[in-house]
């Protein structure tokens, strides 16, 4: 029993020893990481942990913070009727949107890149054009205005198909579709540009070898070379996808308002918003973000799982 | 050069026939909002204010941009400082960014040493956490370090965005381990392999990473960090003379979304150039 023991303890110095070792074997490395190292725990990792922090307290900003144990997350959990509302809403725009802007991104970057050069650059610019002027709020917000003067009714109406005025963006049952359909349009953000810069340095040689073995049509070349040759940019993009789809709440406030009717489309951010910036209840709000926060990781750990499979 | 490229032998004609359709079709979509931003810069004061808004404008006018010069001459602090500033930070920060998230990204990709991939995975991780609630901390930390009030507030945490290590990061994996110890066995040090071999091998993530960091520093209004008026950021300049009159500057409101929007755009339309031009014929891969 104690040479077993005795056995372990001699393993783990060993292990210890060969980590310093190795430690002062990659000084040059440590050198390079150490400026982004100082600054990312220094802004990013230290106000993520008081944050964390922060959950466990009621702070209203004013006071200094006081710890109350998990009663936020009691209350969140058991108590709060509309953040169960919110988790529903947002599970299900990310459910729907995470996936299909993922794939959109990708679609998009892989059909520009067929094009001959000049052409692409053009198409780069008009597809990336939502993200960069912003003004994408405003003509949904026109769009499907409820007065008479909406595109969308308009349309229906001239179409014989209906010529009931539909609240769009007040009515439960449509405001949903609406806000699935605004974010898909402004989805091709940073995850659409690092596909369409990961397909530029798949290198011309595999393509070529790909046709003398026989690679017959665009998706088995897709499939067997492309895609295997993209498996880092395809992770970047998926972290994206899954931040920006469990982080919608711009897009639900800007459009069907804040708060919208009966919180149909109220989202997890979008309470946290009204907790941290207009209740003041910065550790209810914290709360929330960590709960938010555990989800993402989760799915972030299958959505690896995933592309592990991709090109087998 | 020609300009169309050769094409593809396992490529159908109904194929391409498809992708030219759906890529014109959503297109001519995803163009809208970027047309409606140029167009609505020109009307004048009573076509903005039409109803319902018509995408194209009628009799187009220079009166919005000319207001907004007039306007910009009667600030307190000279215009051209808020310029300079915006300018400051959007530079600063960039080139920073690049070079510092860069540096780690080579080594976390090319090398493995102890606590290399645990720290990659918080940085990954760290991307999700919402921003909202780490205002408030973030804000404690650059005070104890008496950054607020500088230009320091935006740059310095500009150059630690796990964004851009991440970018770079997934681009250097694919370059292969033996043309780093090639060059070694040239002579060539750590710090030469860098510059030398691997920045010029990720060229289309570095251009990346240069639109995403521009189009965040150039946005920033950065009120909450920085209050000294001659600091203040251009975005937060042109919002105040927006807000000073709020249905007669509607025009001067819509020169203004395209002014902030035109150095990201024209960034952008060069960079991707780039990327295509440079990268088109040649991979990385050995």
């Amino acid at each position: 029993m104690s040479s077993n023991y005795d056995n372990w303890k001699i393993r783990k110095k060993r292990e210890a020893l060969y980590t310093l070792k190795s430690i002062g074997k990659h000084k040059v490395q440590y050198a390079f990481l150490a400026p982004y190292a100082i600054l990312f725990i220094l802004f990013f990792i230290a106000p993520v942990v008081v944050s964390i922090f922060y959950s466990f307290t009621y702070y209203n900003v004013l006071n200094p913070p006081q710890f109350i144990g998990l009663t936020n997350y009691i209350n969140l959990l058991l108590a709060d009727d509309i953040f169960l509302i919110s988790i529903q809403n947002t599970f299900m725009f990310a459910v729907i949107t995470g996936p299909l802007g993922y794939m959109m991104s990708f679609l998009f970057a892989w059909l520009i890149h067929e094009l001959p050069r000049f052409l692409r650059s053009v198409m780069v610019l008009i597809f990336y054009a939502p993200t960069i002027s912003g003004q994408v709020y405003m003509i949904f917000a026109t769009l499907f205005s409820s007065d008479s003067y909406g595109w969308a009714n308009a349309l229906l109406t001239n179409l014989g198909i209906s010529s009931k005025t539909i609240y769009w963006l007040t009515d439960p049952k449509y405001m949903k579709v609406v806000i699935i359909i605004a974010i898909l349009w402004t989805s091709l953000g940073s995850g659409f540009l690092s596909f369409i810069a990961g397909l530029q340095t798949v290198s011309e040689d595999q393509y070529e070898a790909g046709y003398v073995d026989g690679i017959k049509n665009r998706w088995q070349e897709l499939w067997y070379i492309t895609l295997p040759n993209m498996k880092p940019m395809l992770m970047f993009g998926a972290v994206m996808a899954i931040t920006q789809s469990f982080g919608i709440a711009e897009v639900t406030m800007q459009l069907c308002g804040f708060p919208s009717t009966d919180y149909a489309t109220r989202t997890v951010v979008e309470h946290l918003i009204d907790y941290g910036a207009y209740r003041f209840d910065m550790g209810y709000a914290s709360a929330i973000a960590t709960l938010l926060f555990l989800v993402m990781i989760l799915s972030k750990k299958g959505v690896n799982a995933l592309l592990n499979k991709v090109g087998t | 050069m020609s300009i169309l490229k050769k094409r593809k032998p396992n490529r159908s004609r109904a194929g391409d026939f498809g992708v030219y359709f759906i890529l014109i079709i959503f297109g001519t979509f995803f163009l809208i909002p970027l047309l409606f931003a140029i167009n609505n810069a020109f009307k004048p004061l009573d076509e903005i204010f039409l109803f319902p808004p018509e995408l194209f404008v009628n009799k187009p006018t220079m009166d919005n941009f000319a207001d907004l010069f007039v306007l910009m001459g009667k600030t307190w602090v000279p215009f051209s400082r808020y310029i300079f500033n915006t300018v400051f930070i959007t530079v600063v920060g960039t080139g920073g960014h690049l070079l510092v998230a860069s540096m780690a990204a080579y080594v976390l990709s090319k090398y493995r040493f102890p606590g290399s991939r645990f720290f990659f995975n918080v940085v990954v991780t760290a991307l999700m956490f919402s921003g909202y609630v780490t205002q408030i901390p973030n804000y404690l930390i650059m005070s104890k370090l008496h950054m607020i009030d500088t230009y320091w507030a935006v740059v310095i945490p500009a150059f630690a965005a796990p964004l851009g290590l991440f970018l770079m990061k997934q681009f250097m994996e694919q370059i292969p381990m033996t043309l780093i110890e090639a060059a070694k066995v040239d002579g060539a040090k750590e710090g030469r392999i860098f510059i030398q071999v691997v920045m010029p091998l990720v060229k289309p993530a570095t251009l990346t990473l240069c639109i995403f960091s521009i189009q965040n520093l150039w946005n920033q209004r950065a009120s909450n960090l920085i209050y000294a008026e001659e600091l203040k950021t251009l975005p937060y300049a042109l919002s105040q003379i927006v807000s000073g009159g709020q249905v007669a500057r509607a025009g001067v409101s819509a020169a203004v979304t395209l002014f902030i929007m035109i150095v990201p755009l024209l960034f952008f339309v060069l960079a991707q150039n780039n990327i295509i031009e440079t990268m088109a014929s040649s991979g990385i891969k050995e």
